[in-house]
């Protein structure tokens, strides 16, 4: 056999070419597909487990227990959609959290967009020193989900912090901006936003593989700076721009940390940082009512769903897929 | 337009010479710009650096932003804050964790994406995209029912709640990581090895694993990175202060009675946890943003 035929066969053929052929050929390869076939699965058995007993089965327990008055003590007792009802009706903290969930990803998912989208084409114009700038720019994004960068804004944003001292050399008299109502939540979404590195090296890359000849094309026909960027990137990045958004979005919805440490785990001041996820610990793991806080798990698996889902509906009207 | 007509060399060279410096002007503006953004981006953790090398009394005092009077007692002090329980316990805690975890991802997630990659089998399309949605499921919903399992099999308060799911696979990003990557990889040395009589494992174990090198580091740097700063779960699992790692340590300087009193304490104490990350990723930097670039890590 020569090496050009080995290169053109499937895999397997080749490790029957030394039998004779007494078999046809299609059986030989179902018995081999049947020895793949048993192969994969034994591959892939851990992460099967993993989906069954990780997964699956407690996907299915936490949608049982979200019909169910459960305090770790005990027994769950069934009560119907009475969580699902209390949740809307009754609980005006939970309305809250929705509301500040809202407010956060709704301000720090385009400000993240704008900003790396920004600093990504800035970057691109084959400044000296990129990758400098791009490590420097990513940096936030490995530790702002951290503990300790939690603490340092609680600190920064504070009476006594940074933000004050900055705004004192212009003569504006600070506040404690943290513990301010109207200004905690933004001083989280400020964090959230500071991390915009990550998105920015996925539009970097993005924005290197549009060739140069376009631009050169584009300028000969006489088109500036915008117009290029309007009418040849923002079309090509498209796609980047759907996929970052479908991962900033499914990442805000959960945000926990930063809000638990800047508020010291209770969402305060009045609630103002009262995310959902920091609401949902605070019923299953302070006020243990478990079947409660299930309820609340599935609502935001559905609103997540639903977000998603509606960013691939709307996919059809801006994305733009180039082969199209 | 005008002087590119009179074809005068001297003319066009001064055009060419001021073409250039407006580039050169452009750019230096555009350096410009990012540094100061880069510097107010920073700014808050330089402060910290140098709040963790002064005197407590100085941190908020109008002493200047570079200390003058410099000292480590920020660090003994954060070190042994907790009395006799120190933070060394707590980044063995952390590390452990991070070991065990690493181990189990890289073991289990590029045994599942061999499959997915190189390999037929019934249901593959299906179960493919199973591994994608999960992708996108929020932890909530499984998290409860896990917790109560967990605490009735008496796990809770130890690391396997922590660890035991890295060994299922159950980061499936890095599977999609690795998947993509396989898929690359030339089938003819697979081919050869087969030739040569090679089993599956032999397969997966001798070729495709050492050839996935640069997916095996990105997953092995990203899931330290993850494991290391992940503090709701530790959060929720680890409640025994010897089993503490250093995000729930972290945490307890929140406390009014514990840490709160010591911010030069606190500010050296976070300095040295972002440390090992820092570390982690300028050694293999290149390698990350090449990885991060192509999957979207966060």
């Amino acid at each position: 056999m020569s090496t050009t035929d080995a290169a053109n066969n499937p895999v397997l053929r080749a490790s029957e070419a030394g039998r004779p052929r007494l078999m046809p050929q299609d059986r030989q390869g179902s018995a081999l597909k049947k020895a793949d076939n048993r192969a994969a699965y034994m591959f892939l058995l851990p992460w099967i487990a993993g989906i069954v007993l990780i997964t699956a089965l407690p996907m299915l327990a936490s949608l049982y227990l979200s019909f169910t008055d459960y305090r770790v003590i005990g027994l769950p007792s069934f009560v119907g959609l009475d969580n699902y009802i209390r949740l809307f009706t009754s609980d005006r903290r939970f309305v809250t959290s929705i509301w500040v969930t809202l407010q956060y990803v709704g301000y720090s998912v385009p400000l993240v967009l704008v900003f790396s989208l920004s600093v990504a084409v800035a970057l691109n114009r084959g400044l000296r020193g990129l990758a400098i700038y791009r490590s420097l720019f990513y940096v936030p994004s490995l530790i702002g989900a951290s503990v300790g960068i939690g603490l340092l804004w609680k600190e920064v944003f504070g009476e006594r912090g940074v933000i004050n001292d900055i705004l004192g050399w212009f003569g504006i008299a600070g506040r404690g901006w943290i513990n301010n109502p109207t200004f905690a939540l933004p001083s989280v979404i400020a964090l959230n936003v500071w991390t915009f590195g990550a998105s920015m090296v996925i539009f970097l890359a993005a924005l290197r593989q549009i060739p140069e000849s376009y631009y050169e094309a584009a300028s000969i026909d006489g088109a500036n700076a915008w117009q290029r960027f309007r009418r040849i990137t923002l079309p090509l990045i498209t796609p980047v721009i759907f996929f970052n958004t479908v991962l900033l979005l499914i990442n805000s919805f959960q945000s926990f940390t930063q809000a638990f440490v800047v508020s010291g785990g209770r969402g305060g001041p009045v609630d103002s940082t009262l995310l959902y996820s920091l609401y949902l610990y605070q019923q299953a793991f302070q006020q243990l009512q478990m079947g409660y806080a299930s309820a609340m798990a599935w609502v935001l698996l559905i609103a997540i769903g639903l977000a998603t889902a509606l960013m691939f509906w709307s996919s059809r009207y801006w994305v733009f897929y180039g082969d199209r | 337009m005008a002087t590119a007509k009179t074809y005068d060399p001297e003319l066009l060279r001064a055009e060419r010479r001021r073409r250039n410096n407006l580039r050169r002007l452009k750019g230096l503006g555009l350096h410009l710009l990012l540094i100061v953004l880069l510097g107010i981006m920073l700014y808050p953790v330089i402060w910290m650096i140098f709040s963790a090398l002064r005197p407590e009394a100085e941190i908020f005092g109008d002493m200047g932003f570079i200390p003058t009077n410099w000292t480590l007692e920020n660090f003994t002090r954060g070190w042994f804050l907790y009395g006799n329980l120190t933070f060394t316990q707590f980044y063995i805690n952390s590390f452990i964790i991070c070991a065990l975890a690493i181990i189990g991802n890289l073991l289990a997630c590029s045994m599942a994406a061999y499959a997915f990659a190189r390999l037929e089998f019934r249901g593959k399309w299906w179960l493919f995209a199973v591994m994608l949605g999960t992708m996108m499921l929020p932890i909530h919903v499984q998290l409860i029912p896990q917790y109560i399992f967990f605490l009735n099999i008496g796990w809770v308060n130890t690391i396997l709640p922590l660890v035991v799911p890295k060994f299922l696979a159950a980061d499936a990003f890095f599977i999609f990581l690795m998947v993509q990557f396989m898929r690359s990889l030339p089938i003819e040395l697979e081919q050869a090895a087969v030739v040569d009589g090679a089993s599956y494992w032999q397969r997966y174990w001798r070729i495709i694993l050492p050839l996935s090198m640069p997916a095996l580091a990105t997953t092995a740097v990203f899931t330290f990175i993850n494991t290391y700063n992940d503090f709701f779960s530790q959060l929720i699992y680890l409640t025994d202060t010897d089993r503490m790692t250093v995000p729930v340590a972290l945490r307890l300087f929140l406390d009014p009675s514990g840490g709160a009193s010591s911010f030069g304490g606190l500010f050296a104490m976070v300095l040295i946890s972002i440390g090992p990350v820092l570390g982690f990723f300028l050694a293999s930097q290149r390698l990350l943003t090449k990885g991060i670039a192509t999957q979207g890590f966060k």
